[in-house]
């Protein structure tokens, strides 16, 4: 099928548009576009000089989002700002607070118990599979297949009540405290996650069979947005977007972190690089999502779910800071200066459902950073548009866009 | 030991790059002149093929030198990073050379950093603001802006002369009650973030 739709491939319009332009004087269009359209992904406005249905440049507007996520961070302790981490990138937010907290605890020098490791990472995999699912809903109703928004909208629903039975939030979770979690998994919670998880691979199917040879999807994005491998690391694409272009980059497995040596799983690569790869690579990652929670929770170890020897770092048990003043003083200093980090520098990045996100931390000492950068995974992924649109057809920037699977929380911090 | 390796052999490209203490990968000092080659003898010679960060470090007011260009590479093949560091010479109109002729995706880095701390990027071939709107007159991550922002124009003149508003600071009354990055204990002190208004900087009327 991906044969069949060549005739309608870019180059092809792109020549006979070229030749039109030789023949006729044609007047460019100026189009703005956004920043509600309901593909993208959050407020992203694009500027669009066109020739007819030819982009020819595309200029995009970003900070309609932008809050000022590094100027609040130089303000505040480090566990003050977990919860905007949160609204990073707002579709899963546990990603997010549990990367963000191991570059902290790489600059403190602390490792944090086993089994935190294990619930970030079933936490984290649980974020991405949810991420995606929206992902693709939205990237599926931006190029006219609805239906399959109203499932993966559904199933994502099911993670949710997950979510909120673990954190107590549904969205804003602000799991993650600065060397450990805030609590344990409730009891009989793994059992729900493996049940969700044997009922989600079957409808994944049944998606995956909605899609992938459908004749409409199909030829609204093989060969649409085709990225290179050299565009892809020159622009710095990471995540799914990079591995659909064939890069085998998965931070997950080259530079494991909270114990992500410990499962197996697959990277999966594309090939082409075009909108339908970046389709096939989000779907076998959710499956190899449902790999490392099932492996997760058979090894899940016992033990404590945070680094009780942290003391200058992580707050003491509540029942401890009414009935001892050792404690007392300790949740007091912790709670006012914030948890005690070295002087230092460190950047870390973790794989988050939409690519490296990144926190360089340049720390003078104390509980407050000095300076620090967020890489969001987004903006850099959007950085490629206005390369890549231009030679395209307006009709594509939906399928474009939606395969990127961006989001602006993150992209304008 | 990586990191030993790499220091002798960008000081073959200028004998002044220094290790920077670092807590985690391999961070070098180099000098802001030969930034770009040294960025380029890392890219061509040592596989470091992918930018995955640029910003900037604004070292104070009283700081010399104020600010800190920082750049973070990273090894696609061997999945290693590298952080390079060049300090800008003038404190007053920071300069750095731009990278975007070795990395693309450079362009909205160098752009983020010249709206939000003010370096300007030579060579650039469109350094325009990019999260604040074009006309916004400060640069808010510099370290003299305050926290609750400061009293301006609204981006769009139309909007302004209809509703007669402009942008005001935050109100930060009872915000953020914490400590400060400081080398004295005594502005340790955990405090209320409320630089709106004190005994010093009375409340505006209305």
């Amino acid at each position: 099928m991906a044969t069949e739709s060549k005739e309608y491939a870019m180059p092809d319009a792109g020549a006979r548009a070229a030749q039109a332009s030789e023949e006729f004087e044609t007047e460019k269009l100026e189009l703005s576009m956004g920043p509600s359209h309901p593909s993208t992904h959050g407020v992203l406005r694009l500027n669009l000089e066109l020739d007819g249905e030819i982009i020819q440049k595309c200029d995009p507007v970003l900070g309609y989002l932008h809050r000022g996520d590094e100027k609040i961070a130089e303000n505040m302790t480090y566990n003050q700002f977990v919860p905007y981490t949160d609204r990073l990138d707002y579709l899963a937010p546990l990603a997010n607070n549990a990367i963000y907290a191991i570059a902290v605890e790489k600059l403190a020098g602390i490792e944090v118990p086993e089994r935190c490791q294990s619930i970030r990472v079933i936490t984290s995999e649980m974020a991405r599979i949810s991420s995606h699912l929206l992902g693709l809903g939205a990237y599926t109703m931006d190029v006219g297949a609805l239906t399959v928004f109203m499932i993966t909208f559904t199933e994502r629903e099911h993670l949710y009540t997950l979510f909120e039975e673990l954190t107590g939030a549904r969205f804003t979770t602000s799991y993650s405290r600065i060397g450990g979690v805030t609590r344990d998994m409730p009891e009989g919670w793994t059992d729900k996650v493996l049940e969700f998880c044997t009922k989600f691979l079957p409808l994944l199917d049944d998606v995956e069979s909605l899609l992938s040879r459908n004749r409409v999807f199909v030829d609204r994005t093989a060969d649409i947005g085709v990225i290179s491998k050299e565009d892809a690391i020159a622009y710095g694409l990471t995540g799914p977007n990079a591995r659909a272009s064939g890069i085998d980059v998965d931070l997950r497995r080259d530079n494991p972190y909270s114990g992500y040596e410990k499962y197996d799983f697959e990277v999966v690569l594309g090939e082409n690089g075009d909108c339908y790869d970046r389709y096939t690579v989000r779907m076998e990652e959710m499956r190899q999502s449902v790999r490392i929670i099932r492996q997760a929770i058979a090894q899940l170890p016992e033990g404590p779910y945070r680094a009780e020897d942290a003391k200058k770092i992580i707050l003491p048990h509540k029942d401890k800071t009414l009935t001892s003043m050792e404690e007392l003083i300790q949740n007091f200093m912790i709670t006012t200066e914030g948890p005690q980090i070295p002087a230092g520098e460190v950047y870390f990045e973790g794989e988050a459902p939409k690519g490296a996100l990144g926190f360089f931390i340049h720390s003078k000492g104390g509980g407050v950073p000095y300076r620090m950068k967020i890489r969001g995974p987004s903006f850099c992924n959007l950085s490629i548009l206005p390369k890549l649109c231009v030679g395209g057809m307006v009709s594509d920037i939906p399928a474009i866009l939606g395969s990127f699977d961006f989001v602006m929380g993150e992209c304008d911090r | 030991m990586i990191a030993q390796d790499l220091l002798a052999a960008l000081q073959g490209v200028n004998s002044e790059v220094a290790e920077r203490e670092s807590a985690d990968w391999p961070s070098f000092n180099c000098p802001i002149d030969s930034l770009v080659d040294v960025l380029r003898a890392l890219r061509d010679n040592h596989g470091y093929d992918m930018l995955v960060d640029a910003t900037g470090i604004d070292n104070g007011v009283e700081a010399s030198p104020r600010f800190t260009a920082v750049y973070h590479l990273q090894s696609t093949a061997n999945h290693v990073y590298v952080r390079v560091a060049a300090d800008c010479a003038d404190s007053e109109n920071p300069v750095a050379p731009s990278v975007v002729d070795l990395w693309a995706g450079a362009d909205w880095h160098e752009r983020e950093c010249y709206d939000l701390m003010g370096i300007k990027y030579e060579n650039h071939p469109d350094l325009r603001r990019i999260l604040m709107w074009d006309e916004y007159p400060y640069h808010p991550l510099r370290k003299d802006f305050p926290l609750a922002g400061h009293e301006g124009q609204l981006w769009d003149g139309e909007i302004a002369e209809v509703t007669g508003t402009g942008t005001i600071p935050a109100p930060m009354a009872g915000g953020p009650f914490v400590s400060s990055c400081s080398n004295f204990e005594a502005d340790k002190e955990p405090r209320a973030k409320d630089e709106s208004w004190n005994e010093k900087n009375e409340k505006p009327n209305g």
